[in-house]
């Protein structure tokens, strides 16, 4: 089930006017900041579908950039966030592309500074809910909505095993996981959600497992 | 868990409670918080309804000036006393005008369950409100059974306008609206879930088509429709009134409905009213004329 909780329904708290494409769009933008952990100097931000033809309209725009500025939805500041990411020396690309994609409402989000970048591909489904589908070419089912962990690792065996292990000698939960690769023994990706936040100790300590390649998160 | 209107309608008579009680309950076991913090969310997210509602009553307008002030208008008309359709309809339209003004205007609203049909369920439960007296609880259930209904919707069929057209977001808020009005008015569950059934049957069909892909033309006045919508249809099943559809069926038909709508009536503003020549002339004045495409 997609929704899982009456606050799906009814909320979120949020500045006007859509909860799909404002509100939605400001959720995936503050994904990728989280993703990126820092915030960048450049955003490149790709329009599809639905929101192709409406994002002036809706405020998509806005609302991305707000999100990448690490806004929240009810954020009253949104409606300038282009202005104060401007101010802030923020190089910003906008763009449509007329192409089939399988959710109406999709965006894709390059993003970095001058040494590392970030790629991703959200969706907003409805009510305010996003998905992130696709993070530096992979593919993935992320809410954004959870605390969760995105592990880059080596496809070898033992490498989500050691994972698991230091999450549970935390005795933390793992709500929902999954893993993607490009190829058979290359580079994979580990998504864990989680019902907490986890403390930088951990964090050192997944990044200093065996075949961990990269960490980055998403704080709830 | 419920992951349908039967499910939900059976929890309440097995275990005797009532709409909003099964939604809470289930709110507590499946996030495993509570009840004290799942409560007080919700009655934060009144407290922003009902701010989104007296600022809209003070008359607001959206920056392309497309809406605004209706509510305002409406409000001034009730108190003249000679309405058609009656004070508590009037007032309660009023009300989602009001909250889908502020949204228009960028104004901080609870989407319930998307913005842009965010007015049905506060403008049923602030006008039922001035009739019923409710305490402050009834009001955070009102939500809840709401919440309860629109969880349905969402994970059987789709709540968002680019999805499923207006019927799958007015539609759903009104009849989210209706079995809320039906729980406050002593109604029982049963009669919560004809309620909802009947206001969506009559909004099945309905296109998404906002002019210059904003927020505001036809949304506004959908919502007044769907709060309307959701206060008749209560009446009805509280008259003893029945849907020969079964709930679960009729979001069933608003599901297939949606499928089979094409992408011009879901929200990309390229069909019905935003296709007209005076919808396309403002969206022109609007954006210049790049945005909406032949």
């Amino acid at each position: 089930m997609k929704y899982k909780s009456v606050f799906d329904i009814i909320g979120p708290v949020m500045v006007g006017p859509s909860s799909s494409h404002t509100a939605g769009a400001a959720r995936i933008g503050r994904a990728a900041r989280n993703l990126f952990g820092k915030e960048p100097t450049w955003a490149e931000i790709i329009f599809y579908g639905s929101f192709a033809k409406t994002y002036q309209g809706h405020g998509t725009d806005v609302a991305i950039v707000a999100g990448i500025l690490d806004f929240d939805t009810a954020n009253e500041n949104i409606r300038h966030s282009i202005e104060i990411a401007t101010e802030k020396g923020i190089k910003l690309l906008f763009s449509e592309e007329d192409v089939a994609v399988d959710h109406p409402n999709t965006v894709r989000i390059k993003m970095g500074n001058e040494t590392e970048s970030i790629e991703l591909v959200g969706i907003s489904i409805g009510g305010g809910k996003v998905e992130i589908t696709e993070l530096n070419g992979f593919d993935l089912h992320l809410s954004g909505n959870h605390p969760a962990i995105l592990i880059m690792h080596n496809d070898r065996f033992g490498a989500i095993a050691s994972v698991t292990q230091i999450l549970a000698k935390h005795e933390i939960n793992i709500g929902r996981m999954e893993v993607s690769r490009k190829d058979i023994g290359k580079e994979a990706l580990m998504v864990i959600e989680l019902d907490q936040n986890i403390e930088r100790s951990i964090e050192n300590e997944l990044a200093a497992a065996k075949h961990i390649l990269h960490i980055s998160k998403i704080v709830d | 868990m419920f992951r349908t209107v039967a499910d939900l309608i059976a929890i309440t008579e097995n275990e005797n409670i009532s709409i909003s009680e099964a939604m809470i309950r289930q709110e507590i076991d499946i996030h495993d918080k509570p009840r004290e913090e799942i409560i007080k969310q919700m009655d934060q997210n009144l407290s922003v309804m009902e701010k989104a509602v007296e600022d809209g009553l003070k008359g607001v307008q959206s920056q392309s000036g497309l809406v605004g002030g209706d509510a305002l208008l409406l409000q001034r008309y009730i108190k003249k006393g000679n309405s058609l359709s009656g004070e508590l309809v009037l007032d309660a339209v009023s009300k989602a005008v009001a909250t889908n003004e502020v949204n228009a205007a960028m104004g901080v609203i609870c989407a319930t369950p998307t913005a842009g049909s965010a007015g049905c369920v506060p403008g049923a439960l602030f006008a039922v409100k001035e009739r019923l007296n409710p305490t402050r609880q009834q009001m955070v259930n009102f939500l809840f059974t709401s919440g309860a209904f629109g969880f349905v919707v969402a994970n059987n069929a789709f709540i968002s306008g680019a999805a499923g057209g207006c019927q799958a977001e007015v539609g759903s808020a009104a009849a989210m609206a209706s079995a809320a009005v039906v729980e406050m008015a002593g109604g029982t569950p049963k009669q919560s879930a004809e309620a909802f059934a009947i206001t969506l049957k009559n909004m099945l069909g309905l296109v998404c088509d906002p002019v210059a892909g904003l927020v505001e033309v036809p949304c506004v006045k959908r919502n007044a429709a769907g709060a309307s919508n959701a206060i008749v249809s209560a009446d009805m099943a509280l008259a003893g009134i029945t849907s020969k559809i079964p709930c679960d069926e009729v979001i069933g038909a608003m599901y297939r409905v949606g499928r089979q709508m094409p992408s011009a009536l879901r929200e990309t503003a390229e069909g019905g009213l935003a296709a007209t020549p005076t919808g396309r002339a403002l969206a022109a004045k609007i954006h210049g004329n790049n945005v909406v495409k032949e």
